[in-house]
């Protein structure tokens, strides 16, 4: 017993240990093990080089340097909470999980601490009403969005969507499940036959998954998928021969090493994306000089250019401009995790943001605002060269049916509103 | 010296049988659970409820009613997972029908929900026994996590199948939902712990507690002395899945607040469960609270330590100290047999190499548990199993009966102090 209160102590030392030196804390909820860590890598690695690149180019955000915080959550929403409560004390500016499970968690814990979320492109969807979730945002993109963007680009390549079937393969957890109830209205709407085949937690074991695939011919397949699960998901479709040009992936399968293992066979997969691929950017070109020629890259350095190490780059862009847009507004260089609310609130992409940033025409231009937390919800379909082992983007940049998201947001924001007795903030 | 029963007079059968025959020791139980109630929740903040004393406490109840069922019972679960799983959605359920019910009555009841499932997945073990009866009760695992999934009334149709716990006050003081204090959760959760721990002790301790243990010892004498097999078995299987579906329905509301089905208690939870039982030890209460404490806080512990550092000396050196012996004596223990291999006179070899190991090390590790090694987090990350699966090796070798049973050796040696036997 007196083991057990010791260790109590000891755990308590850690956190009261308290804020060090003025510096600007960018926690990075990563995770290089486990059944998820294909993916994890490449987004740690991206999230920390840009903020090494930020420190060394520039001195730091406005002066002040900023500090990444790495703790490894394994993709578990026990350690992604512990995670978060061990380094909220350090002054944490926003939190990105990567991770829908530990988001939902941490949506209600951040908004009562004060403490903004963005989860990029994950989470909970119905975050994007900024009116009821005051302090998560999900720019550039929702898990609705990204449904109705990719039904739409099944639509363009088909005559006529009535009477087809469309197969969604999704990871039985809130990532997967996320957008069952989109494709249902849109499988109403469009009157096709939606095929839902979940797999479990970790997805390594998905041959009765794909059985069904190849007795029921679906038209298509999209895929909710992460981790393991897409290299084996892409491999299982291979093995039944499935079309790869019909299968399309959700921009979380989306990555060199979702493709790469099922080699020459996975050629034509494709996917959405929320960004630009490939390392064609002057960023890079700073990246070279100020991180990785001075030995300071994160992990093995292996990672370089591929689509989730962008990803990476992109999250700390974005958080970056977000803290330089707080600093403006509130006219101090070390600003707190509500003045970063406001920046995130108040934070505006344009062709000149990106092009400062190194990054011309890597995604599409948006602007925050209080009511819209998830602007502007547009994705490009890329795909797959297995010969040349790079994708490239075959559409454009395609926006979302709003007249099926937005009355869905409502809904479900509403609903999280009732569940807590939240009273909607007016927005001016 | 204090720890001894010389000059403790018992007058009645009560006294006699106690819990706490030595009064030292019944002091210090008191004393603990003192500090427990009244110390700890004022310095109980956010990380250290939710990353430590929420964990443990949730662990501890699961790990005591697992203990009852394989360690006393002897009959061996897989399902603690899915058995958690029932007292969580049951408690999500009644919170949600009746939202006017108290707190405790909800967790009381997800438990009597949880051991009515437990007992319809007991009723195999009448027939069946050992691993046979471990693969059934993997079924519940597998079963019951489907059901929750796929109908979605246990979840009241929420989008992505998670359920999350509505804002419940209990005596006027928040315990559910994301504004709650730190402190209010905790003793929440203790007074659960403190009661059923109490109920538990005493219920392994008298009539029915002995027939679970002789179904244990050998299920055929007893059934010849009068012990009803149907009654025993089933009944360590309410009481068991009882105390997990509170365990559940603890983890869920008060501690995660939100849960998804297959995430939250997965196969995973089911294991670590029953590791716990395994080193803390079989077949007692105390144990069961142990081996929770221990496999709650050993990653956090190497967390703080490889990675961050406490920050703090008062944690350092003690934490460095701990280690170093620790490590001192596995040196001790490899050294000896090496040195009787080379012909050089074991005892003072061990006892030397084993010091040097031990002070070398305690240095080490306080230096560096203040400042915290800075390893990276995917490397101590991936060391928290490979040392988990050291220390049962090592407990099914050294001390079957886990770290309860060192505990009562330390007692015994305690007795005699300072005259060896």
């Amino acid at each position: 017993m007196t083991f057990r209160n010791s260790l109590i102590a000891a755990a308590a030392a850690g956190l009261l240990a308290g804020p060090a030196a003025a510096d600007l804390v960018f926690p990075s909820l990563d995770y290089r093990t486990g059944p998820y860590a294909p993916n994890g890598i490449p987004l740690a690695d991206g999230y920390m080089d840009y903020f090494t690149m930020v420190n060394e180019r520039d001195g730091g955000i406005g002066g002040v340097p900023a500090r990444v915080l790495p703790c490894e959550t394994e993709y578990n929403t026990t350690k992604g909470v512990e995670c978060y409560e061990s380094t909220k004390g350090e002054g944490a500016l926003v939190y990105q999980p990567y991770s829908t499970g530990i988001t939902y968690q941490l949506i209600p814990k951040a908004s009562a601490d004060g403490i903004p979320i963005h989860s990029m492109g994950y989470g909970r969807t119905s975050a994007a009403n900024g009116t009821i979730f005051e302090w998560v945002f999900n720019y550039p993109g929702t898990y609705w969005d990204a449904a109705s963007i990719m039904m739409k680009y099944v639509a363009s390549q088909e005559d006529d969507l009535s009477g087809k079937k469309i197969a969604l393969v999704y990871h039985n957890s809130a990532y997967g499940k996320e957008p069952i109830r989109t494709l249902e209205i849109l499988a109403e709407r469009d009157d096709f036959e939606l095929l839902l085949l979940p797999v479990d937690h970790p997805g390594q074991e998905q041959k009765a998954t794909w059985l069904q695939v190849r007795r029921e011919r679906p038209d298509w397949v999209l895929m909710w998928g992460w981790g393991v699960m897409n290299q084996v998901a892409i491999k299982e479709a291979a093995s039944i021969r499935y079309p790869m040009d019909r299968f399309i992936g959700v921009w979380w399968s989306a990555s060199e090493n979702d493709v790469k293992p099922t080699g020459a066979a996975a050629d034509g997969y494709k996917a959405i994306t929320m960004h630009g691929v490939g390392s064609d950017f002057p960023i890079y070109d700073d990246l070279k000089t100020h991180v990785w020629d001075k030995g300071l890259t994160a992990g093995a350095g292996d990672q370089h250019g591929t689509v989730l190490y962008n990803r990476g780059l992109l999250a700390a862009m974005l958080a970056h401009k977000a803290a330089l847009k707080a600093q403006e507004i509130h006219g101090v260089a070390d600003i707190t995790p509500a003045m970063m609310r406001d920046g995130m609130e108040n934070l505006e992409i344009s062709e000149e943001v990106l092009a400062a940033a190194g990054m011309p025409g890597f995604m599409p231009t948006f602007t925050v605002t209080c009511e819209n937390h998830g602007p502007p919800g547009l994705g490009a379909i890329q795909q797959w060269d297995a010969e040349a082992g790079t994708w490239s983007l075959i559409t454009d940049f395609i926006a979302a049916d709003r007249s099926v998201v937005d009355p869905l947001i409502a809904e479900d924001s509403s609903a999280y509103a009732a569940e807590n007795n939240l009273t909607p903030r007016a927005c001016n | 010296m204090f720890y001894r029963e010389a000059g403790e007079f018992k007058t009645s059968y009560a006294e006699d049988q106690a819990t706490f025959p030595i009064a030292f020791d019944f002091w210090r139980f008191w004393v603990v659970i003192a500090v427990a109630f009244l110390v700890v929740p004022i310095f109980a903040t956010d990380y250290l409820a939710n990353a430590v004393l929420l964990p443990f406490l949730v662990f501890a109840m699961a790990a005591v009613g697992l203990n009852i069922l394989v360690g006393y019972c002897g009959l061996v679960s897989l399902g603690t997972g899915a058995f958690m799983a029932c007292g969580a959605y049951a408690c999500y359920k009644l919170m949600t029908a009746f939202p006017a019910m108290p707190m405790p009555v909800v967790i009381i009841l997800s438990g009597v929900v949880a051991a009515g499932v437990g007992v319809l997945f007991g009723l195999p073990s009448l027939r069946i026994k050992g691993f046979y009866l471990a693969v059934a009760t993997l079924a519940a695992q597998f079963f019951l996590l489907w059901v929750f999934n796929k109908f979605g009334w246990f979840y009241n149709y929420s989008a992505t199948g998670q359920i999350t716990a509505p804002e419940r006050e209990f005596l006027g003081v928040l315990v559910t939902g994301p504004n709650t204090e730190a402190w209010a959760t905790y003793l929440f959760c203790l007074s659960f712990v403190f009661v059923f721990g109490w109920i538990a002790r005493n219920l392994v301790r008298g009539r029915i507690g002995r027939s679970w243990m002789a179904i244990r010892d050998m299920d055929i004498a007893a059934e010849i002395i009068g012990v009803n097999p149907l009654l025993t078995k089933l009944s360590a299987f309410a009481v068991s899945s009882f105390y997990i579906g509170i365990a559940g329905a603890l983890y869920f509301a008060i501690w995660k607040g939100a849960a998804d089905g297959n995430e939250a208690f997965p196969i995973e939870i089911s294991f670590l469960v029953l590791f716990m039982v395994i080193i803390g030890g079989l077949g007692s209460i105390f144990g069961s609270y142990v081996g929770a404490a221990f496999l709650v806080l050993m990653p956090v512990f190497l967390k703080n330590l490889l990675v961050s550092g406490f920050e703090l000396w008062v944690l350092a050196i003690p934490a460095g100290i701990a280690l170093g012996l620790l490590l001192g004596a596995i040196a001790g223990a490899v050294i000896r047999p090496l040195a009787t291999r080379l012909g050089a006179n074991p005892d003072p070899a061990a006892f030397w190499g084993g010091t040097v190991v031990a002070v070398v090390f305690s240095a080490v590790f306080a230096i560096g548990g203040y400042t915290g090694f800075g390893w990276p987090t995917d490397l101590v990350n991936s060391l928290e199993p490979v040392l988990l699966g050291g220390l049962i090796i090592y407990f099914l070798i050294a001390e079957p009966h886990g770290i309860a049973a060192l505990w009562r050796t330390v007692k015994e040696r305690l007795r005699a102090w300072p005259f060896p036997y």
